[in-house]
């Protein structure tokens, strides 16, 4: 029973700058946001980051932070990397916090003669671990498969089948033929790209604009190449 | 009938304390998979040559029949009048294993495991089929399992105690897709792949591949197709009127000398033991050409 008590998960959830929270023009650029993608962001979390942000010592400035997002349908659920008065404010402030802080030592109960491993323990917190690791897969990805590298990049050292599909919110590197799907920057990384032996795939994407294999160039069909997000659009290149 | 049955399970008993005696050799029974995901490849054609060719060379063999409520496999071994028990009976405990194997008339060392036409693939129950197995490893040195199409229950059980995998390609698309989603499968939720065993190990047999309509550009090359999957290649068996007449009549082609199917088939069993083969059966056949253009003149 008490084994069951308690559970980790992992989730992907929103950063939003603090110091954009002041700056006139991101009320507009998040409305266009919303208005484009309104089921994304309904009602969806956001840790505040407070790396280099002035103030925010204060309840009520998270207060007014998290009414900002309300408005444009987001939930202000925690904080991150913020100093000692800020981290108290926001504890204050019903606000959860996301690692990394500055290190709060009158939080902790009992002093500890080695703070550094206990602060690791708690580690069901959401992006502790996950973030930047490389995927490596060794093996074909077969038709029907689906492999997806959460937070980092992808590595294929094998080709990619039809009917199968590779995902990763980093970049994809495909040693070997890309017969498939590939999705770069799935959660919206615009600088995303795609690299593959000799490209005869299905669709390729990055930050959510796609080609299907009937739009890909004819004349880098077959080859070695890269794909990248040029203002907008997706261009494929020889390597 | 009785007396047949009878004669069989003596036959069986016998030949158990022979491969007993293998058996102290650290000759380990093998179980060979037979599948493709797309139905029509050539899977129930494959198994039956396959397993006649493999007693051919002295091993002795027995072929079950996985594709419960489709049952074939008798037909095409030609022993459909003298199934009485089946597959299911025996999972279930209603029969005997040598009440229900069927003794192939033309070699002594092969045996059919007919199936129930009357059930579904649900009555394939995992434990029934893991002792059933179990039983059949203690005599015989290879167990054949014909498994039927698609990627459902009977296919996943048909595939799950394999050691050996045979992926029944044709020459186009669509096979090669499903073949690449049942090796993706067998990589992943096979008994070896769920204990992190040594995977089972693929390989791939090209059939119905009409040399001709390659060469037009109709089909698939062999490259072509070995590419894509990227497993080893077993063999190639050339479509052949020898391979439609073997089915009806109920005689694994292997056993048809004139046939090129089946010499294709007696060398993919050769290199399944180890053997270097030369491939045959990739070049259009001239001798035929000629025929066909001034045979009728």
């Amino acid at each position: 029973m008490a084994g069951n008590l308690v559970q980790g998960a992992l989730f992907t959830v929103m950063v939003i700058r603090a110091g954009l929270l002041r700056d006139p023009a991101f009320d507009t650029e998040l409305a266009e946001q919303v208005r484009r993608s309104p089921r994304f962001f309904k009602n969806a979390p956001v840790v505040l980051d407070l790396k280099a942000a002035d103030g925010f010592g204060e309840v009520a400035e998270f207060a007014a932070a998290r009414e900002i997002l309300r408005r444009h349908t987001l939930t202000l659920v925690g904080i991150q990397n913020a100093l000692p008065a800020q981290f108290e404010a926001a504890a204050a402030a019903g606000l959860a916090s996301f690692a990394p802080n500055a290190r709060e030592p009158s939080r902790r109960v009992r002093p500890e003669p080695e703070p550094a491993p206990e602060r690791e323990a708690p580690a069901p917190l959401p992006p502790a671990s996950p973030v930047g690791r490389t995927r490596l897969v060794t093996e074909p990805v077969r038709s029907g498969m689906q492999v997806y590298a959460r937070g980092g990049d992808l590595v294929v050292l094998a080709p990619v089948s039809p009917g199968a599909e590779v995902a990763a919110d980093g970049h994809i590197h495909i040693y070997g033929a890309l017969r498939g799907r590939a999705l770069a920057g799935a959660s919206g990384d615009k600088d995303a790209r795609i690299f593959c032996s000799r490209l005869e795939a299905e669709l390729v994407s990055i930050a959510g604009r796609y080609l299907v294999s009937e739009q890909l160039p004819a004349d880098r069909l077959n080859l070695a190449v890269q794909i990248a997000l040029v203002d907008g659009r997706l261009t494929v290149t020889p390597n | 009938m009785t007396l047949i049955l009878r004669v069989s399970g003596r036959v069986l008993r016998e030949e158990a304390r022979v491969s007993g005696r293998r058996k102290e050799e650290a000759f380990l029974a093998k179980i060979i998979v037979v599948t493709s995901g797309k139905g029509g490849v050539g899977k129930t054609t494959t198994a039956a040559a396959f397993s006649a060719g493999l007693a051919l060379r002295g091993h002795k063999t027995v072929v079950i029949d996985f594709d419960v409520g489709l049952r074939n496999l008798d037909l095409v071994m030609g022993c459909e009048r003298r199934v009485v028990f089946d597959f299911i009976n025996v999972i279930n405990g209603d029969a005997k294993l040598n009440q229900a194997l069927i003794k192939d008339k033309r070699n002594d060392n092969l045996f059919i495991f007919p199936t129930s036409q009357t059930r579904d693939k649900e009555a394939l129950k995992r434990e029934g089929v893991d002792r059933v197995l179990a039983e059949l490893k203690e005599s015989f040195d290879y167990i054949i399992c014909d498994s039927p199409a698609g990627i459902e229950h009977g296919a996943i059980t048909a595939l799950y105690f394999a050691d050996c995998a045979i992926i029944v390609t044709n020459p186009e698309v669509s096979s090669v897709r499903d073949s690449d989603r049942i090796i993706g499968i067998l990589n992943s939720k096979s008994r070896r792949a769920e204990r992190g065993e040594t995977p089972v190990s693929v390989s791939l047999l090209l059939t119905r591949y009409a040399p001709d309509r390659v060469t037009k550009g109709e089909m698939l090359t062999v490259d072509d197709v070995k590419e894509i999957l990227s497993i080893p290649l077993l063999g190639v068996i050339p479509e052949s009127e020898s391979v439609l007449r073997a089915s009806n009549t109920g005689t694994p082609v292997v056993f048809d000398g004139e046939s090129p199917a089946g010499h294709a088939y007696l060398d993919a069993v050769a290199r399944f033991l180890g053997e270097q083969r030369e491939l045959r059966f990739l070049k259009p056949d001239r001798r035929g050409l000629f025929r066909l253009i001034f045979g009728r003149a």
